[in-house]
């Protein structure tokens, strides 16, 4: 559960979208949020939306899957589009109703500030849909490669995220058990007083962070002992492939960047 | 003998300045291509030994020779290539994301070319029997298993010498006897010495070698048919004896002629079922 809160909920298909390098998704997505921003009438949001539905249909990912995990955002972006219904008073009214105005103004940049979200939540569920987080994880130390001169610690920091993606497992299997030992002694998790089920988190976290602690110092001498001696003179086994899609999928980014420049009012 | 390995001279060991010897003034030899079990109660200083041995921890007294260098700050990393370590906890030992990925991690601290290091990982994962399970994630692995997927990283790194630190001791009978199944396969086939640190007597008496420790001091040193002669002594050191050896005892204690301790249940049943009893 808490493995897909944090890192996405990787759908393992072949698709294109599944066979595209995570560093070209990685640069999409970022290039993608600078993007959105050009948009400000029907025609360029009109254009953003299509090229999000194109990638999302590319990905193959079952519609469930991609918004089953969306509940909280869309509220938030309902949210949104209420704020700005309320609170902008601008241009014409086009409802009215007591006191309750509706602004042209409101109604557009409602629409278009929620829909400028929704997309941003879309394009990077995709990438996190199709990429494994370990994927990620190698895209981002590649991406991030040049700042190693600027004594930036990249390597240590891709690491510590693979790493904590191979112990989240782990942990919540341990977390399972020591609830389940400290139900047995008598803890109530799941009912009672909010305070009191607060409380009891305590003799769950205290025990989990103990054994953690003695499972880093395990893991480091494990580490040691088969030769760990930090990013220096390390080779990769996994490999990332920039291939021919890759290209053509920032092309097409390019394509859309221009599209709106021409386009935008 | 076989030619000597390993030479530990009068090796002593404090966690702490102010603690008790952990390992006090231990002197003992390893020899090429042996199985040598290390017994003792909990706390004797048999994992320390070990981490002493790959480096993990430095000597306060005595030296440490491995196939020619005395272990130093800078042949550390020479030696920890000739010995390679398995833990106890399958969990705690396993770094990689997938199967593949965790025995990749000592070949890529090695520098080790990418090309070499795919044949080295299948090679490994295949003379551990795990193959199949490359892109598994370790949460879906049985203890013996993962303890596999640990000897497949260590015997990547082609050591001379393996050291299982209760690496068998977390799991149950079936994948104990998985794993030393598949240690013993790789050592009739490789040439490897075995390092076995264990509470399992059973294991302990097919070795080639045993060494009791005490209360961080070397207590004893033999074959296993010397070392369970002891019976008593052992059984005041906080070991016990294997089941063979005491029913070969109880027996004699019955004026049942049987030849010696046997060490193995096969052994003994062999005898049994072979002789005639006169009763
Ligand atoms: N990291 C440590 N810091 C301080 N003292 C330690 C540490 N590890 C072990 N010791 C102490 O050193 C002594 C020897 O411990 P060691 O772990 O070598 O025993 P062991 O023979 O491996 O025992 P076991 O059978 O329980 O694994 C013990 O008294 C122990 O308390
Ligand atoms: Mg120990």
């Amino acid at each position: 559960m808490m493995e897909k809160m944090i890192f996405g909920r990787y759908v393992p298909a072949d698709s294109v979208i599944h066979r595209m390098d995570p560093r070209s998704k990685l640069i999409i997505v970022l290039l993608f949020v600078c993007v959105v921003f050009i948009a400000n009438n029907a025609i360029t949001y009109g254009a953003l939306v299509v090229y999000t539905l194109l990638m999302l249909a590319m990905s193959k990912v079952p519609m469930r899957f991609v918004f089953g995990g969306l509940k909280l955002v869309f509220i938030l972006i309902i949210f949104t589009f209420l704020m700005h219904i309320f609170l902008t008073r601008e241009g014409p009214i086009i409802f009215e109703l007591g006191w309750f105005k509706v602004y042209e103004e409101g109604l557009r940049q409602g629409i278009f500030i929620s829909l400028r979200f929704f997309l941003l939540i879309l394009i990077t569920s995709i990438l996190t849909l199709t990429t494994a987080p370990i994927a990620i994880t190698d895209g981002l130390e590649s991406l991030l490669g040049p700042l190693k001169k600027l004594k930036f610690p990249v390597h240590e920091l891709a690491l510590m995220m693979s790493i904590a993606l191979r112990f989240i497992p782990t942990l919540m299997e341990e977390t399972d058990k020591i609830m389940k030992a400290q139900s047995a002694r008598g803890v109530e998790f799941s009912s009672g007083p909010v305070k009191d089920r607060v409380m009891a988190i305590i003799p769950l976290l205290i025990p989990l962070f103990v054994s953690s602690f003695k499972r880093a110092e395990e893991l480091a001498t494990a580490m040691e002992a088969r030769g760990y001696r930090g990013g220096d003179g390390r080779t990769r086994y996994r490999k990332l492939v920039w291939s021919g899609i890759d290209t053509l999928m920032l092309l097409l980014l390019l394509a859309l960047t221009i599209l709106l420049i021409i386009f935008r009012t | 003998m076989k030619n000597s390995l390993v030479q530990i001279r009068n090796l002593s060991f404090k966690y702490d300045e102010n603690a008790d010897y952990a390992l006090k003034d231990v002197t003992f030899d390893i020899y090429e291509g042996e199985w040598l079990a290390i017994v003792g109660h909990n706390g004797s200083g048999k994992s320390t030994m070990a981490k002493l041995l790959n480096g993990l921890n430095f000597p306060k007294e005595g030296s440490i020779t491995v196939d020619g260098l005395l272990l130093s700050e800078e042949t550390v990393w020479d030696i920890r290539d000739k010995i390679g370590m398995v833990f106890q906890n399958p969990d705690n030992q396993f770094v990689g994301t997938t199967v593949q990925d965790d025995v990749a991690f000592g070949l890529e601290n090695h520098g080790i070319e990418r090309e070499e290091m795919i044949k080295r990982v299948h090679n490994a994962l295949e003379s551990v029997k795990m193959e199949q399970f490359l892109d598994q994630e370790p949460h879906h692995l049985s203890g013996g298993q993962k303890q596999r997927v640990a000897i497949a990283g260590v015997l990547a790194l082609r050591p001379n010498i393996i050291v299982l630190d209760e690496a068998t001791s977390m799991l149950d009978p079936r994948g104990r006897e998985e794993v030393l199944e598949t240690i013993r396969q790789l050592k009739a086939s490789q040439e490897m010495t075995v390092i076995s640190i264990t509470h399992d007597l059973e294991e302990a008496a097919k070795a080639d070698r045993m060494i009791v420790m005490n209360k961080g001091q070397l207590y004893r040193e033999g074959s296993p048919e010397d070392i369970f002669q002891l019976d008593e002594e052992l059984i005041s050191l906080g070991l016990d004896i294997p089941f063979p050896v005491k029913m070969s005892k109880m027996l004699k204690g019955l004026n049942i002629p049987v030849s010696k301790h046997h060490l193995s249940e096969e052994e003994l049943v062999e005898e049994l079922w072979t002789s005639h009893l006169k009763m």
